[in-house]
């Protein structure tokens, strides 16, 4: 690729978009809250803290993984079960 | 800049959407066989859809300056019924020959049910019978690895694909980098909620390169956006990238594709 831009750079033209899209994400598991909150083993719940807590680590392919934890497994003996 | 959408189903959009795209540049589209939002009841209702497809979009295009090619085939959401798929599978051929049919798609997997494989089997041996280019629909969300991998494995377990003729669209973060490996073209869909935004379609681009990736919009009855393409080039633009980079990827690389084609007929503008 032609262009290396400085990470500050990148960052400061996405921070608000970053910002806005975490509040969103907040204010909708509030939304979920005030209508009586999920159980603490919905599977679905339990994907997104996952999610979140990838977003904290350094981890070079963040959203590849969090696809992965939104992913059924795959088995290469699939075709076993045809 | 000219630019391809090589997945777009103009059969669910209007003609204003024709007319916005021309203006932006758009000079080819290519309309893949699908899901038309209900499972048709009757074999007669592919053969009318696949009429419209190849008589009725092209004509609506062309007063737009714009060329319309398509791919023939059943999609996986009304594969399951394999009696079914077989009568719409019997109806390809006649239609396979027709001057705007690039090959077979979009084919492929919903559900990942053994039916769908059963379907899609029978759909690339007919294929490779009459020396088609194949388009492969990848399935939505949760069942998107796990269809992909499996999509891979029965290519991989056929000699006689040609990789090079074989695009597997609707790739995203986690599914890329094994379909480029392999050889395949890789498709980047632009969707708003599913799929890929434009930018994270930059991003995959600026990690895995312009080389054998497709980008389309695969706009459709659902929210979705026929000038996903034209924003996907302002991100690029945006990020400063070259403008030959950004047409390899709009334009260059469909053509290239597409070219593969018996029947791609194009005399691009001057």
């Amino acid at each position: 690729m032609p262009i290396a831009p400085a990470a500050s750079d990148v960052f400061d033209r996405e921070f608000l978009g970053v910002r806005a899209r975490l509040i969103d994400i907040a204010a909708t598991l509030d939304r979920i809250d005030r209508a009586g909150g999920l159980p603490d083993d919905n599977p679905r719940l339990d994907q997104i803290r996952r999610s979140a807590r990838l977003l904290a680590t350094d981890a070079p392919d963040r959203a590849a993984q969090i696809q992965m934890l939104f992913s059924l497994p795959y088995r290469d003996d699939w075709q076993k079960a045809r | 800049m000219y630019f391809f959408d090589p997945h777009i189903h103009m059969a669910a959009r209007t003609t204003d959407d024709f007319e916005t795209m021309a203006k932006a540049g758009c000079v080819v589209v290519g309309e893949p066989a699908f899901w038309m939002g209900y499972d048709r009841s009757g074999v007669d209702s592919f053969r009318d859809y696949f009429r419209q497809l190849t008589e009725w979009e092209p004509q609506r295009a062309a007063n737009h300056g714009i060329r319309h090619y398509c791919w023939m085939g059943i999609n996986a959401k009304e594969a399951e019924n394999v009696e079914f798929a077989r009568e719409v599978i019997a109806l390809l051929p006649e239609f396979l020959t027709r001057p705007s049919v690039l090959g077979i798609g979009e084919i492929g997997l919903h559900k990942n049910t053994p039916n769908e494989v059963t379907t899609l089997l029978e759909l690339i041996e007919l294929g490779m019978k009459t020396d088609e280019q194949l388009l492969f629909h990848t399935p939505h969300l949760e069942d998107k690895y796990l269809g992909t991998r499996m999509i891979l494995d029965i290519l991989r377990a056929d000699s006689r694909i040609d990789r090079t003729r074989v695009c597997v669209d609707h790739c995203e973060e986690h599914t890329i980098r094994p379909v480029l490996d392999e050889g395949y073209w890789a498709g980047i869909t632009l969707y708003p909620t599913s799929k890929a935004t434009p930018q994270r379609a930059a991003d995959m681009v600026e990690i895995y390169g312009a080389e054998r990736i497709l980008v389309n919009s695969s706009a459709d009855w659902g929210p979705s956006d026929p000038m996903a393409v034209p924003a996907l080039m302002f991100e690029m633009r945006r990020r400063g990238h070259a403008e030959s980079l950004i047409q390899q990827l709009v334009y260059d690389n469909p053509l290239k594709f597409f070219s593969q084609s018996r029947n791609f007929q194009f005399t691009p503008p001057e």
